[in-house]
């Protein structure tokens, strides 16, 4: 590898290294500072990708150094202070990635995520423990006499109890907080069992007894870390991915005050105040227009893909999007009067309704802890009662803590868990809620919301050929100066047809209404039908006038997401029922319908009117499967069975919903169904496999059969098989 | 049997070694990125010298 010349920009690459290296140096004191950009890429998935970002970004003015973190998606970019994520965002998208800004705030909060780590800990001085103590063990059941097998019992003391008061701490403080209370929790049997092993264990090897079960406390230990960090792994994850999501909008509004604009929290608005709203920004509160002329995209709040003009005197509620002009702003409730708090008073009441889920893990603890305990004290008392011997009865009963112990169980459902979500974060889809999967896996019906959902909400031009190439031309030319939607997405269309604009002179764009220019001696305009002097159609389009001609239409269809249509298809074969309910009008919902091959479809739906409808479904006793992304959705997502938004929803959609899709391809929707219902399956066989080691176990643990040899064996061969188990889900 | 009095200790010291790199291994944060770090392997990008 080192005798391959690489390429490089400079002649000299030892000159342009030595400058770089004291900037990355300085770059990295500076990182150390917390000047950090994060942002989250949800598309990386190779080592070229790797390069291409780190040294892409890395080519940015301002960037000191980059570093893409591909377990978890992100690139971390230290930075000088000028520059911002919104200025490194359009750079990653020009090297094909889509980019999310993360707050470097919460990094520090999340990143070493001290909990797992501490985990890790324990479960390596078990591990270590567990094998030293083994090995020593083997020595004893392969038949160590006498002085030998009391000193390998007390090496094995000497080695296992401090393994049990540092490792089975997170089991002893589980236990003592569920007992302080009067409940019992999978914990209280398992600290028993460990408890009592060693203490018997160490007894006997005080007296020269035969059997020390060090070795089954210290790898029941062992096991069970391992169940409770991958537990605490995919928890952390899911929770510091969707905290990070969750900070993207940091809600601000620019007031015009006495003293000119200042940029203020949305929380310090008051009715009365005058804000100004600028092209491309979310409007903060509810208001009356007072000056300026736009368009106002309302996909969000209404589901509703035609944009809608606003000038003065026009309504504005709080979530919609200003389009083209700047507008000044009244403001006549703001915060918890506006509009948006009437949805959030549905999602609590939706979400109310939902209740606890209890999930398959839950299930089980509640008949087996206190099983374990009956079996274990009968088993003490009925060899009491028999041999009248306290030391034997106890070590029976200990035995039969160790057999019984949940190894299996708190492998079982973590070990599943961790490999279906991870299968699932690798497609692009963030496992928020731990009981997501298992309510997934139960789901019969998808509703699917339109706009942002199953469409990107971008436009698409339609009819391009249907045009002159002189008319295709001017159009381009006009479009390209308007950052209006329609006009992009129409400059893009005519640009990726390779056709080159006409030279229109003298570009101006009148705000709410279109662009006008001039070539040679005609006034060319593109823009509203009303405008232009055409009468309005029904779809979405752009009208075209060159000089004293007729005008022509540029039509637009909602640009689906991909994979829409294979996924309704993949829903469809595995026997669910699919929705679509939409705010948006019935000609563009109906045509989707048809396209995407959905018979149930309704348009114009309110926001109660979808959150109604997934409670009638409900009732009826389907599981529903909402997905969904603007507020009008809200109420419906927190109503559902289990929920899925897309990273671009609204913050309350995500909040609302337990999966949030990273990517823009709607594929794996289809496909975390699918993994649900197998990890589902994989959790309860596995709960069969350790039901069956202990149905076999415990009668001749029971009996006193169970020597410390047979104990290993059970406990490790169960435990290996449940993981393997688990493992068959990751393909 | 007197040969265990030198092993037993040996075998011990050998896996607190482990246990110790482990340690170590976890507190410098190697476990931040297994994926991306098995994959930056593969890249030609600084073969020639350490990223600095």
């Amino acid at each position: 590898m080192t005798a391959t010349f690489t390429p490089s920009a400079s002649a000299c690459p030892a000159c342009d290294a030595a400058p770089t290296a004291l900037e990355v140096a300085a770059a990295a004191r500076k990182a150390e500072e917390g000047e950090r950009i994060l942002l989250s890429v949800p598309a990386a998935h190779c080592a070229a990708c790797i390069s291409t970002l780190e040294k892409g970004l890395e080519a940015v003015p301002g960037v000191r150094s980059a570093r893409v973190n591909l377990t978890l998606k992100r690139v971390s970019v230290a930075a000088d202070p000028g520059v911002t994520a919104e200025k490194l965002i359009p750079e990653v998208r020009l090297l094909g990635y889509e980019a999310h800004e993360l707050d470097a705030g919460m990094l520090s909060a999340t990143d070493g995520d001290p909990a797992s780590r501490d985990l890790l800990m324990r479960l390596a001085v078990a591990g270590f423990a567990m094998m030293n103590i083994m090995l020593l063990s083997v020595a004893v059941w392969s038949g160590a006499e006498a002085a030998t097998r009391d000193l390998f019992h007390w090496i094995s003391a000497a080695i296992a109890l401090p393994t049990i008061v540092f490792s089975g701490q997170p089991f002893f403080r589980s236990a003592w907080s569920a007992l302080r209370v009067g409940r019992t929790n999978m914990d209280v049997p398992i600290s028993l069992g460990m408890i009592l092993a060693t203490g018997t264990s160490l007894f006997e090897t005080m007296q020269s007894g035969e059997h020390a079960y060090f070795d089954a406390a210290v790898s029941l230990t062992f096991f069970l870390l391992i169940g409770r960090y991958l537990d605490q792994r995919s928890r952390a994850a899911a929770r510091s991915a969707a905290r990070e999501l969750a900070a993207l909008e940091v809600p601000r509004a620019m007031r015009i005050g006495a003293a000119g604009e200042e940029i203020v929290p949305v929380a310090e608005l008051r009715a009365g105040d005058l804000v100004k709203i600028l092209p491309g920004v979310r409007v903060p509160a509810d208001g009356i227009v007072e000056t300026g002329e736009s368009e106002i995209d309302r996909s969000l709040l209404t589901g509703e893909s035609l944009p809608v003009f606003a000038g003065p005197g026009a309504e504005l509620a709080t979530g919609e999007v200003n389009l083209t002009g700047p507008l000044t702003l009244r403001v006549t409730a703001a915060g918890k009067d506006s509009s948006l708090h009437r949805l959030a008073d549905l999602v609590a009441v939706a979400e109310a309704g939902r209740g606890r889920y209890t999930s398959i893990a839950d299930r089980v603890v509640r008949y087996y802890t206190p099983t374990v305990h009956a079996v274990a004290f009968l088993t003490f008392v009925g060899w009491f009662w028999i041999a009248g011997d306290a030391r034997l009865s106890l070590n029976i009963a200990a035995a039969v803590l160790i057999v019984t112990c949940p190894c299996a169980l708190g492998l079982a459902v973590p070990a599943v868990m961790t490999a279906a979500s991870g299968r699932l974060f690798r497609k692009g889809l963030l496992i928020k809620d731990g009981t997501a999967l298992e309510r997934l896996a139960e789901v019969d019906t998808v509703v699917f919301d339109k706009t942002g959902t199953l469409t990107l909400g971008k436009p698409e031009a339609m009819n391009l050929d249907a045009h002159s190439a002189r008319a295709v031309q001017v159009a381009a030319a006009l479009a390209a100066a308007s950052s209006h939607p329609l006009a992009q997405a129409l400059a893009e269309a005519a640009r990726a047809a390779g056709v080159s604009p006409a030279p229109v002179k003298e570009l101006r764009e009148v705000p709410g209404y279109g662009v006008e220019g001039r070539l040679g001696a005609e006034t060319v305009r593109l823009g509203r039908a009303a405008w232009v002097g055409a009468e309005p159609g029904e779809t979405t389009a752009a009208w075209l006038r060159v000089g004293a001609g007729q005008p022509v239409e540029f039509t637009f269809a909602d640009r689906l997401r991909p994979d829409a249509e294979p996924m309704i298809a993949a829903l469809k074969s595995k026997g669910l029922q699919v929705h679509l309910l939409s705010g948006d009008a019935e000609p563009p919902v109906a045509a989707l319908a048809e396209r995407l091959g959905i018979a149930n479809w309704i348009s114009g739906a309110l926001p109660e009117d979808k959150a109604a409808f997934v409670a009638r479904l409900k009732a009826e006793g389907r599981r529903v499967l909402m997905v969904g992304d603007g507020l009008n959705d809200t109420a419906a997502l927190a109503g559902a069975h289990v929920s899925v938004s897309p990273a671009s929803a609204l913050d309350a959609a995500r909040t609302a919903s337990d999966i949030v899709m990273l990517g823009a391809s709607l594929a794996p929707v289809a496909e975390a169904a699918g993994v649900a219902r197998s990890a589902i399956a994989r959790i309860r066989e596995n709960i069969v496999i350790s039901n069956i080691y202990n149905l076999v176990a415990v009668p001749l643990a029971v009996l006193g059969y169970c020597t410390p040899l047979f104990a290993a064996l059970a406990m490790s061969s169960s435990s290996i098989t449940v993981t393997l188990n688990a493992l068959r889900v990751r393909r | 049997m007197e040969i265990l009095a030198y092993l037993i200790p040996i075998s011990l010291f050998l896996g607190g070694l482990g246990l110790g790199a482990f340690f170590w291994s976890i507190r410098t944060r190697q476990y931040d990125d297994p994926e991306g770090d098995s994959r930056r392997i593969l890249s030609d990008d600084w073969d020639d010298r350490p990223k600095p």
